[in-house]
């Protein structure tokens, strides 16, 4: 029933391992301008402020499947940013993928970061200033150790959606699980809903451990108050 | 009290719009058969910004449907993308497929196929004022273009050419913007599509095909598994529509523009 898998044609393992590198290096770019985002959205600096604002309200509220297209068609063909990798079109798809989905998934990021910053006392903040620490002292030593710890639970809500949201890579080539999916697709018509439970137990794989690794995580770091 | 009256129109509104849904839902009668097509395909299956649909699929189904007894107002036509033609004939959802449909083993599987109606060949599209690719070995240093998934890609990757740079995008139509602007050196599918898109008026003159026909593509009539009365009947239009000379008038109108000749109609293979 599930032969056409041995076809050596079909990279399953390799196609997921994109999949996860996809994850990670979105991931980290993500949580980095994701936090900077938020240290931008509650600064005392008014044009920062609007700044972070508007990107998250812009990104936001776009599709997925726009920006990881614009990347493409727009830094790519019409601009020429290859993001250092020229004339390898595999690594351009690849790196242009990673920073639609880090800039995308930062909006996300930074919005779950923020909640987070408001969970902290503001006895804390005025406690650190009164010590003559800087705004930036104050967020990044005070506020954020505290707001990471009590948003796990949210950042691994947006790492799972971001680890699905990788398949958006496939409409510009990357070639992960949702391309070869593609693939498989055309060429075993009589075994479609086969290939369809196979990706999806494929990410079930990816995802459920990262959900609960990180739940048992939120729930060890949580803030007493 | 207004509150009331709201209330009243919006459950008088929801039970008008679900005794509708009632009665528009039986669109399998006798009286329209349901085709499915492209609409995003230049020359063969193509839905006009007016929602008119042209194109060479467009006529060959049209003619065959006229032969089986249904005027050309009668046809609904149904979007069917490619990876979604096998599920909608087997739930019965159109009532055949003329959609660059090529006949291949593992999808009589699922279901079955009249004609060919056109034979069409893996080629190149590329820039009218390039001359460095003659043939398929010279794409090994270029930049290929081809939709994700699609078997003009695969065959790129595995024999064609496997070390040519290939782009994959989600539709063509991406894959030509790459092309006008440098960022691909060509494009590849069957001639019989990428003559459509060489002959779109925004395009026009900017790209030629490389003729190399790299493979053969029997487009077929894709029907329900096992229709073997349908097979019959469809095939008997097809022969027809070649001997009256409608065929060759529909290639003309269609693959004229671009330069493109399918050559003589095919022999009719799928009988049962």
């Amino acid at each position: 029933m599930f032969d056409f898998l041995d076809s050596p044609q079909y990279n399953l393992l390799g196609a997921f391992w994109l999949t996860v590198q996809l994850t990670v290096f979105s991931g980290i770019g993500a949580l980095v301008w994701g936090t900077v985002l938020a240290g931008m959205r509650v600064s005392p600096v008014p044009v920062m402020r609007a700044f972070g604002t508007a990107y998250v309200n812009v990104v936001r509220n776009t599709p997925l499947t726009l920006i990881i297209v614009f990347t493409s068609l727009g830094l790519y063909n019409s601009l020429g940013i290859t993001l250092g990798a020229e004339g390898d079109i595999e690594s351009i798809n690849f790196r242009l993928a990673v920073l639609g989905l880090a800039a995308y998934t930062a909006t996300f990021v930074c919005e779950a970061l923020r909640s987070g910053i408001n969970t902290v006392g503001l006895g804390q903040a005025e406690a650190a200033r009164a010590l003559g620490l800087s705004f930036f002292q104050v967020l990044w030593s005070i506020v954020l150790p505290q707001a990471f710890r009590s948003v796990v639970a949210p950042l691994a809500n947006v790492l799972i959606a971001l680890t699905k949201n990788t398949t958006v890579a496939a409409a510009i080539g990357v070639a992960e699980a949702a391309l070869l999916m593609k693939e498989m697709i055309e060429n075993e018509s009589d075994a479609i809903l086969l290939v369809f439970a196979v990706f999806a137990f494929g990410f079930i794989v990816l995802t459920l451990p990262t959900g609960l690794v990180l739940g048992w995580l939120s729930k060890r770091v949580a803030v007493k108050r | 009290m207004r509150f009331r009256k709201t209330g009243a129109a919006v459950a008088a509104a929801l039970a008008l719009a679900v005794s509708a849904t009632a009665c528009g839902g039986d669109s399998g009668s006798d009286d329209t058969i349901t085709i499915g097509i492209k609409f995003d395909q230049p020359g063969l299956g193509l839905k006009t910004p007016d929602g008119a649909y042209e194109g060479f699929d467009v006529d060959v189904a049209t003619y065959v449907a006229k032969e089986l007894g249904y005027e050309a107002e009668d046809i609904e036509w149904k979007q069917s993308p490619s990876p979604e033609r096998e599920n909608l004939l087997s739930r019965g959802d159109v009532d055949m497929i003329a959609a660059t449909y090529s006949i291949t083993d593992e999808r009589k599987e699922k279901v079955s196929f009249a004609g060919p109606y056109l034979i069409a060949h893996q080629d190149l599209l590329i820039r009218s004022d390039e001359t460095a690719i003659t043939d398929a070995s010279d794409l090994n240093d270029k930049n290929l273009c081809s939709v994700g998934g699609s078997t003009s890609a695969q065959n790129v990757k595995n024999e064609l050419a496997p070390e040519a740079e290939l782009q994959e995008f989600d539709t063509y139509s991406k894959c030509l913007d790459g092309l006008s602007k440098g960022t691909v050196d060509a494009l590849t599918t069957d001639d019989a599509i990428l003559a459509g898109y060489a002959a779109q008026e925004n395009y026009e003159g900017q790209f030629k095909l490389a003729g190399l026909s790299l493979s053969d593509e029997n487009y077929g009539i894709g029907l329900k598994k096992g229709d073997t009365e349908m097979q019959e009947k469809v095939n008997a239009a097809l022969e027809k529509m070649v001997e009256d000379g409608s065929w060759k008038e529909a290639v003309d109108k269609h693959f004229g523009p671009a330069g493109y000749d399918p050559g003589e109609a095919p022999e009719i293979t799928e009988k049962s």
